[in-house]
C-alpha cells in the first residue's frame, strides 16, 4: 500500500489558487494601458495575460489577489476592489 | 505579572530568568523562535551569556555537551530533522551525567517533509538517558523549564531534561502566562554547581573509553537513577515549585476527572487541553469520561498509570507517533504497565491521531470515545483519509 508519495510538475494549474483571495482582486480599467506588460512580468502565479494595449486582464482562477499588479502598474491603470464574491470565476 | 506571550517568547523569558552561561542553537521550524529571541536577548545585553553560532545541531549539541562539561549552565533548542541530527550527542550527554535543559518543539519527521506538530521526534530518542517532560500549554512549557533546571543539576540526579513542546500549537500561540520575576526564579532555583568539570588545574577526563569490564555499570547507572530517583524528586520539585510560584503540577501524571471514570483516555501534549473540553461536555450529559495526563515520558511512571487507571473498565491510549511495524509506543507500554496485574482495564485501546500537524478536533476525540468499546482496537488511525491511499504506483 503507498500514501502520497510523489508529486507532478504543472501542479500550479492543478491547483487553483484563486480560492485563496480572501479581500480584494485586481481591476484591470483597461483605459490607459500602455502594454508595458510589467504587471504580467510581475504576477507569481503568472496568470495575467494580454496582447495589445488595453487588453491585459488577469485569470481569477488562479489569482491570489496579491496585488502586485496594481502596485507596479506605471499608469495606474490597475486597481484592487473588494472581493464581492467568493470562488474563482469572475 | 501575567502577559500575553507567544509561547516561544515565554520559553526565552523564562530561560533567560535562569541565566544559562551558554546558549547554542541552529534554526530548525518551528523551534527558532525560542532562540532567536534568546539570541537577541543576548545581543541586547540583556542576558549575560555566550551564544555561539554553529553550522548543524550536531556542532550545537556538542557546544552545549561542552559547555556543561566546563562547569556552566547552558541552553539549547530544537525540533524534528535537528533532534536526529543531535541523537549521538544527546546519548554522549546522558552518558556523562551532564545536566542540560533543551526544548524541543515536537514536529514530524521527513519523508515526506512535514514542518507540522506530532511527536515522532522526541519519542523516536526515548531510550537516549534524557528526561523527557510533555506541556499541554504555553505556562506549562515555561514552567516546566524551572522544573527542569532544579530536577537535571540535582546532585542524585545529573540526567539532562528535554522540554517538550507541541510544535506551532505551543510554540507559536499566543496565551496569557503568569511570568515569574527574577527574585522568585533565584528563590527556586540556585546557582549551578558541576559534579565534576573540566579543569586544567585538575585534569580529568569525562567520558572514556571503558571496556566489558565497566560498561554495563554505567548504563544500570542511569537506568537506577531514572526508574527510583527521578520518580521520587519530581514531585518534591513541583511541590517546591508551586510554593514559590503557585502553580501546582504532579509533575508525572496529571488525572482529570477519572474518580468515577468509566471511559479514559491516555494522552500526552497539547491534546490535553481539547480533550478536557470534551470530557466537560459529556460529562454535563451524564457521560462518565476522563483524561489520564501523561507529562513525564521518560522515566515511564509505571506506579502512577498503574493507581490512576487500574479501576477503569476501558482505557483509550493516544499516540501521535508511531513505532512502524509493531503497537504505537505510548499504547504497549501502558499495556506492559498491566501485563500480569490482577487489577486492570477490560480494554485497552491504542489509537493514532494527529500526525504531521492534522488537526485534532473535539469530533476526533468524540470519535474516539465512541470507538472505545468492549472490541480492543490496536493502532487505530482517527481521520484517516482513504482517497489518499492506493494499492499501487503503476
Amino acid at each position: 500500500m503507498f500514501g502520497p508519495l510523489i508529486s507532478k510538475p504543472a501542479t500550479s494549474k492543478k491547483n487553483k489558487t484563486g480560492s485563496w483571495r480572501v479581500e480584494s482582486r485586481p481591476k484591470f480599467l483597461q483605459k490607459n494601458c500602455i502594454a508595458c506588460k510589467m504587471c504580467l512580468l510581475v504576477c507569481p502565479e503568472g496568470c495575467i495575460s494580454g496582447e495589445e494595449k488595453n487588453t491585459y486582464h488577469s485569470d481569477y482562477t488562479y489569482c491570489k489577489g496579491c496585488g502586485l499588479c496594481a502596485m507596479i502598474c506605471p499608469k495606474k491603470d490597475i486597481e484592487m476592489v473588494k472581493e464581492d464574491t467568493k470562488g474563482t470565476e469572475e | 505579572m501575567k502577559e500575553f506571550l507567544e509561547g516561544s517568547k515565554a520559553v526565552a523569558e523564562i530561560v533567560k530568568l535562569c541565566k544559562p552561561g551558554v546558549i547554542s542553537a541552529y534554526p530548525i521550524t518551528p523551534q527558532t523562535h525560542i532562540v532567536e529571541e534568546l539570541a537577541q536577548m543576548v545581543a541586547n545585553r540583556e542576558l549575560n551569556s555566550q551564544f555561539i553560532n554553529v553550522e548543524s545541531e550536531h556542532s550545537a549539541a556538542s557546544v552545549v555537551l561542552g559547555a556543561v562539561a566546563g562547569g556552566v549552565r547552558a541552553y539549547t533548542a530544537t525540533s524534528s530533522q535537528g533532534l536526529f541530527y543531535m541523537a549521538e550527542v544527546l546519548f554522549n550527554i546522558a552518558g556523562m551525567r551532564l545536566p542540560l535543559v533543551m526544548a524541543c518543539a515536537n514536529r514530524a519527521i521527513s519523508a515526506p517533509i512535514n514542518i507540522w506538530n506530532d511527536q515522532q521526534d522526541s519519542v523516536s530518542l526515548r531510550d537516549c538517558g534524557w528526561i523527557q517532560l510533555f506541556a499541554e500549554d504555553i505556562q506549562e512549557a515555561a514552567d516546566l523549564h524551572l522544573i527542569a533546571y532544579k530536577l537535571t543539576e540535582d546532585k542524585s540526579i545529573m540526567l539532562p531534561v528535554m522540554v517538550c513542546m507541541d510544535g506551532f500549537i505551543l510554540t507559536h500561540g499566543i496565551e496569557t502566562v503568569d511570568m515569574p520575576s527574577q527574585e522568585q526564579v533565584d528563590k527556586f532555583l540556585p546557582a549551578y554547581k558541576p559534579l565534576y568539570k573540566l579543569d586544567p588545574e585538575n585534569p580529568i577526563t569525562m567520558g572514556p573509553l571503558v571496556d566489558p569490564v565497566y560498561y554495563m555499570e554505567a548504563r544500570y547507572a542511569i537506568q537506577e537513577t531514572m526508574v527510583k530517583n527521578v520518580l521520587t524528586l519530581i514531585p518534591k520539585i513541583t511541590a517546591d515549585f508551586s510554593k514559590v510560584f503557585g502553580r501546582a503540577y504532579n509533575g508525572l501524571v496529571e488525572e482529570y476527572r477519572t474518580k468515577d471514570a468509566e471511559r479514559v483516555i491516555l494522552a500526552m501534549g497539547s491534546v490535553c487541553g481539547t480533550i478536557k473540553e470534551v470530557i466537560d461536555e459529556l460529562r454535563a450529559k451524564g457521560k462518565k469520561v476522563g483524561l489520564l495526563k501523561l507529562t513525564a515520558y521518560r522515566p515511564f511512571p509505571v506506579q502512577e498509570i498503574y493507581e490512576a487507571l487500574k479501576d477503569i473498565p476501558k482505557v483509550a491510549v493516544l499516540d501521535r507517533a508511531l513505532s512502524l511495524g509493531s503497537y504505537a509506543p505510548l499504547a504497549s507500554e501502558t499495556k506492559a504497565v498491566f501485563f500480569g496485574k490482577k487489577k486492570k482495564p477490560e480494554v485497552i485501546s491504542s489509537f493514532v491521531v494527529g500526525l504531521g500537524g492534522r488537526d485534532i478536533t473535539k469530533d476526533s476525540i468524540k470519535e474516539i470515545f465512541r470507538l472505545l468499546t468492549a472490541k480492543e482496537r490496536a493502532c487505530e488511525f482517527i481521520d484517516l483519509k482513504p482517497e489518499l491511499l492506493k494499492e499501487n504506483y503503476e
